[in-house]
């Protein structure tokens, strides 16, 4: 799993990739963690349940992004490991996901935005040629 | 950006003509060196905004204008229900209605320089600001149904506030027809602890010094004068907004793909005027602006108890409050008509010329006020709608000056401690939660503000009043 921000004029984009669609949805998770803070220092102490459900993998994505944000700013939490699960059902596609953080420590994480929503901005999710899958959007902050 | 296939009207007017599946022209008002500068993708989002059903006159794009998701931010359009037009939740964006809000201090610059340390230490104290910050409030059921419909009113009538600071408040500090029936669960969850709140990212509380009038007239009776110390607050509708933008994006997103309707960019996913999904989001965004109006009346309080520990005597009167992520029902003339539209204006200011009815008696005769706010170490700006502006992107003008380069490369450049230690000694006070955060928020990762506004100014659609300098920063 590998994972990176990408710049936007007014915001920033996050990039997920891996062997496996699962791997490319969890480094772009850790990517939206390192917009806010630096993830290798977010301890991954406490797990937190996630699912959606999404018609095609690129609004997963969103949903997926977005059921962090929610958790994030409901529970006051940074997370920093990602156990995810995604199958294809009748409907389109399901996640499953265990998001491990701790609560947010302004002294210690020194977070810098908030994210608000991530965007359809620059949205995609591709099993490459080389058989890496790459999942990808730009979220607001 | 590539200039040659725009069509120039006068110096400060660009006309993108209609073509392909646009069905009005494209109009972007700025500089040809701002134009210069501009992101080509700010023309492609003109061009896609222009070819939504129902929209009226042109797409409009602001000085100020950068490459946004589906609408530019600093884009304005309008639309007619009766034509088929359009509401769209990202021409509206995630954080509904932030704005600006500016407060008279009734001190002058040596006032506050007196005591500025101190000022800012308790504004930094009893102001919540930054990621995982939460307000005093707990809201939850009624009473967050009461403020979803009440807005600044609400904050009012719960004493943040008095009825004086409503008049001085787009719609009388209360959007009509709000409907929280029309907002999710997660959306009110998101909120329960966040009235009050600053937020982060380019969002604070400034106390800032007029250091420049240009119109002396309209800055009487903005009652405004050079010296004099004002205080701007520039944050949204918090959780609540971000998530009432995620849940009909995703709806409108889907309910387009179902319809056939093939759209140029996923972003602009929008729902017609007349169906029950645009009438539900049109319900659920207006309760999202009062949400942030009830937000910045509490924050105001805030400012208010702040500023009265260390100047006892002083009151906080509104100068203004203005949006600039809404969509609103407005009256507009167009050509020998006069017509109900939906104006979006996404990253883009509300600018009502001189005698305009909406207006509080006391500006009718200047115009409305038009807060453009800066960015820690720049000039923040007062401009008035110009007359005849109605006719111009339907009343509207800029908002800031955006960014000049992404987050991480301004992390590349600067360290947040160097930030606050140079504006410090430039007189300028900064406090934050996050050393990361003031980095990315940099003076100068922002583009330059002043040729924005002579961008707007020369442009028509609103006039240089004041400019302001910042003395403290409270930063989320």
């Amino acid at each position: 799993m590998a994972w990176q921000t990408f710049g936007h004029e007014a915001d920033i984009g996050v990039r997920g990739s891996g062997a496996t669609l699962a791997q490319a949805f969890a480094g772009a998770a850790t990517a939206l963690t390192a917009v806010i803070c630096d993830p290798a220092g977010v301890a991954a102490r406490a797990p937190v349940g996630v699912a959606c459900a999404a018609p095609d993998l690129e609004l997963l994505l969103v949903d997926w992004l977005n059921a962090l944000v929610f958790e994030m700013a409901t529970r006051r939490m940074l997370f920093s490991r990602f156990d995810v699960r995604i199958e294809a059902d009748a409907g389109g596609f399901r996640l499953a996901a265990t998001a491990w953080g701790e609560a947010v420590d302004v002294a210690r994480h020194q977070p810098a935005a908030e994210v608000k929503g991530a965007s359809f901005c620059e949205l995609a999710v591709v099993h490459g040629a080389d058989g890496v899958w790459v999942a990808q959007c730009v979220v607001d902050v | 950006m590539e200039l040659r296939r725009f069509r120039q009207h006068g110096p400060h007017a660009w006309e993108l003509p209609a073509s392909g599946r646009m069905r009005v022209p494209g109009v972007i008002f700025a500089s040809r060196e701002l134009m210069e500068a501009m992101d080509e993708k700010v023309a492609e989002q003109v061009a896609n905004v222009a070819s939504l059903p129902g929209i009226v006159g042109a797409a409009y794009a602001m000085p100020d204008a950068h490459w946004g998701y589906g609408f530019p931010i600093g884009g304005v359009a309008a639309f007619d229900a009766d034509e088929g037009g359009v509401v769209s939740a990202g021409g509206v964006g995630f954080d509904i209605s932030c704005g600006v809000r500016t407060l008279h201090t009734g001190l002058t610059r040596a006032d506050v320089e007196a005591h500025k340390k101190r000022l800012a230490d308790v504004l930094y104290a009893r102001i919540p600001a930054g990621v995982g910050s939460t307000g005093a409030l707990r809201l939850a059921g009624a009473g967050m149904d009461a403020m979803l419909r009440g807005g600044a009113r609400w904050a009012v009538a719960e004493g943040y506030g008095s009825e004086a600071d409503l008049a001085h408040i787009e719609e009388s500090g209360c959007a009509a027809g709000a409907d929280p029936r029309a907002v999710s669960d997660m959306a009110k969850k998101r909120q329960r602890d966040e009235m009050g709140t600053l937020g982060s990212g380019n969002h604070y509380l400034e106390v800032q010094v007029v250091d420049e009038v240009f119109d002396a007239a309209a800055a009487r009776a903005y009652g405004l004068a050079r010296g004099d110390v004002v205080v701007s607050i520039h944050c949204g509708s918090r959780g609540l907004g971000h998530q009432i933008g995620t849940d009909y994006l995703r709806e409108m997103v889907i309910a387009a793909r179902d319809a056939g309707i093939a759209l140029p960019d996923r972003e602009l996913a929008c729902a017609p005027l007349n169906s029950t999904l645009g009438q539900r989001y049109l319900g659920a965004m207006r309760a999202g602006i009062n949400c942030a109006l009830a937000n910045r009346q509490i924050l105001t309080h805030l400012a208010r108890e702040a500023f009265a520990q260390v100047f006892p005597r002083v009151r906080l009167p509104i100068l203004y409050d203005v949006s600039h992520n809404t969509c609103k029902e407005e009256t507009h003339r167009v050509g020998d008509a006069h017509r109900r539209l939906f104006v979006h204006r996404k990253g883009a200011t509300r600018a009502f010329g001189p005698g305009h009815a909406e207006l509080p008696r006391e500006y009718r005769d200047a115009g409305q006020p038009v807060l453009i706010g800066g960015s820690m170490g720049t000039a923040s700006w007062i401009l008035a709608g110009a007359a005849g502006t109605g006719e111009r992107a339907f009343a509207s003008a800029c908002h800031g000056a955006g960014r000049a380069m992404s987050r991480s490369e301004a992390l590349r450049r600067w360290h947040g401690r160097a930030v606050v230690d140079d504006l410090a000694a430039r007189g300028i006070l900064i406090r934050s939660p996050s050393w990361r955060g003031v980095a990315e928020e940099a003076p100068l990762a922002y583009k330059d503000v002043g040729a924005v506004v002579d961008a707007a100014e020369r442009a028509g659609l609103a006039m240089k009043v004041a400019r302001l300098a910042p003395l403290v920063c409270v930063k989320g």
